[in-house]
């Protein structure tokens, strides 16, 4: 059985997350020191040798994204996509609310690798009660001259899962309307107020305190070697136990849902699970023992993610789900582009027809199409992730919408 | 209450701190009172149309009235299969009023929100912010005599 591996959660439950001198107690900002002494290209060669890639969804190799900001750029920012909005997801706020400081120190890190004095912390607004907590490490840490002159500030997002977005966060941190940018040119190159800009998730972040410690050697062995290191997952719906398990990126989806999550509740079978939030696909029974890696994942048509765990039972109704699923993305749909403002409209329209029983074999082949279409065309993520749950689950669950067609 | 106009002159000098400011009249007042818009859009020397359209975009900023104690509930796919409409439903029952509105007596506004990142403890709702978890409709009076 695979056993939980902590190292962005090392220090839960056992530092007050309050206390900076518990931090430095367990060996708190050490990596930061050990980075300081180290050249910048040096820095970055041991991150891009470590393979950490990116834990907010798209698993971009950390040193490889930092090398795109030029040496001798005279202005760049750090920033921390603390947005969280991927339904299932609260990782990130369990990582900060236990160990607020590795954030901390791992922004640091970055902002001596990039030449960077100023880092942002984009917190979602439905958090306060974290911003409260980050802004008291903050003042922790700049009072005992840690951060040197570094500095962050945390900023509140507005409650737009679209801000999540990296372009678009940058727009909101700007003081604008979150909408997406055009690509390129990349953060790296031209990112807040048009400086070079490292965007990075909070447990990315949370990562490189101990990679810097330890070597990227160590953690390059951990888990699986294309996504090595661990994941932070949080469980939700139907399992046992809903808990939040930091674990080898070798775990199984059925050792994380049976040995972590203690099974299906009440003693129920298994239906379902959607891995990655709300934009992930549904993955059924018999891919369960695929291994959580980014790849692994991919393999089977589903995606990582955020690391959220979303368990159906067999009661639970697909099609009544995803339907739901497809109110979101219409909802967080920016408009900005055409194929996922009326797209993603369509879709839930489609949806509730099918819901509703009212619909026909031609308006799942419609579906399908739009689905693939909305794939290619939308300018961002949201748009082009938001068919993932309609498609996978006409692929694994097709009897479901079958049954709610009108046979004419 | 705090002047809205010192409010927002207080984010004059950060850069993009509009939507700082906004967040600090909503802290005071539970929505953007009117003038709001007005007073940042001088303040940050931007239109009252592209002000609007800040305030606007963002879920968790409102410009109508609100009451005074803003009860949200996510309808999120967790919380959605672990019962958010009949939640719904009771809130609405025994406040008298829809999912939008506030009631007479200004003193309690319904709304739907996305994941709140509770989602360990579904359904949740939140009460000016702060997360209750795990609720079931029989425990709605409770709840709402928490706000007095
Ligand atoms: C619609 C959308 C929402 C996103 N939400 C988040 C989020 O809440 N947190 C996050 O870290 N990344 C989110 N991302 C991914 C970011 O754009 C970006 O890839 C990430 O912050 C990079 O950090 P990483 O390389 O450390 O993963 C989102 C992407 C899209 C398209
Ligand atoms: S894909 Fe959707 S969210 Fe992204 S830019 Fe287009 S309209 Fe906005
Ligand atoms: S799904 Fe409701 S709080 Fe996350």
């Amino acid at each position: 059985m695979t056993e939980e591996k902590r190292i962005v959660l090392r220090n839960a439950d056992l530092i007050n997350p309050k206390k900076i001198e518990d931090y430095m107690q367990a060996g708190g900002y050490q990596g930061l020191e050990k980075a300081r002494l180290m050249s910048r290209s040096d820095l970055i060669a041991e991150i891009k040798k470590s393979n950490l890639r990116g834990r907010g969804g798209a698993a971009f190799n950390c040193g490889l994204k930092w090398s795109f900001v030029p040496t001798d750029a005279p202005v760049s920012y750090v920033v921390c996509n603390f947005d969280e909005g991927e339904p299932g997801t609260y990782k990130d706020r369990i990582i900060v609310q236990k160990d607020p400081q590795s954030l901390l120190e791992g922004m640091a890190i970055c902002g001596h690798a990039v030449n960077s004095k100023q880092g942002y912390i984009y917190c979602r607004g439905e958090y306060p009660y974290v911003v409260e907590l980050l802004n008291l490490a903050i003042d922790q840490a700049r009072g005992k001259g840690l951060l040197g002159d570094f500095d962050i500030e945390v900023r509140m997002g507005g409650g737009a899962y679209v801000c999540g977005e990296e372009t678009a966060l940058i727009e909101s941190i700007e003081g604008h309307r979150g909408e997406p940018r055009f690509k390129p040119p990349f953060p790296g190159v031209a990112g807040l107020w048009a400086q070079p800009t490292v965007v990075n998730n909070v447990e990315t972040f949370a990562n490189l305190p101990s990679i810097v410690l330890n070597g990227p050697e160590w953690f390059a062995a951990i888990g699986a070697p294309n996504y090595p290191g661990t994941k932070v997952l949080t469980l939700t719906g139907d399992v046992a136990n809903r808990v939040s398990i930091e674990v080898p990126t070798t775990a199984t989806l059925r050792e994380i849902i049976y040995d972590f999550g203690g099974g299906i509740k009440e003693g129920k079978k298994f239906k379902a699970v959607q891995v990655g939030g709300t934009s992930g696909g549904f993955i059924p029974e018999s891919l369960l023992d695929t291994p959580i890696d980014f790849d692994s994942m991919r393999g089977i048509g589903a995606t990582l993610g955020t690391g959220a765990v979303f368990v159906m039972d067999e009661t639970r109704d697909i099609v009544d789900i995803t339907t739901r699923i497809a109110k979101f993305f219409e909802h967080e749909s920016c408009g900005k582009c055409n194929p996922c403002r009326e797209g993603t409209f369509r879709a839930y329209e489609i949806m509730k027809k099918i819901n509703n029983g009212k619909a026909v074999a031609q308006d799942i082949e419609n579906l399908t199409i739009l689905s693939q279409v909305m794939e290619k065309a939308c300018l961002c993520g949201l748009g082009q992730a938001a068919p993932a749950p309609i498609l996978t689950t006409l692929k694994h669950f097709y009897p479901e919408y079958q049954a709610r067609l009108q046979i004419h | 209450m705090v002047n809205i106009q010192n409010i927002i002159l207080s984010f004059r000098d950060k850069p993009g701190g509009i939507i700082e400011a906004f967040h600090a009249v909503q802290k005071e007042y539970n929505y953007l009172p009117e003038e709001t818009i007005a007073v940042a859009a001088g303040t940050f020397g931007i239109s009252e149309a592209q002000a609007f359209g800040v305030a606007t975009f963002y879920s968790y900023l409102s410009v109508a009235k609100r009451g005074k104690y803003v009860i949200r509930m996510c309808e999120s796919a967790p919380c959605h299969i672990a019962g958010a409409e009949a939640l719904i439903k009771a809130f609405e029952e025994a406040l008298e009023i829809k999912v939008g509105e506030t009631t007479a007596d200004g003193k309690f506004t319904l709304e739907l929100t996305e994941c709140v990142g509770q989602c360990q403890d579904t359904p949740v709702i939140t009460i000016n912010s702060v997360p209750y978890v795990n609720l079931d409709p029989a425990q709605v009076p409770a709840v709402l005599a928490l706000c007095q």
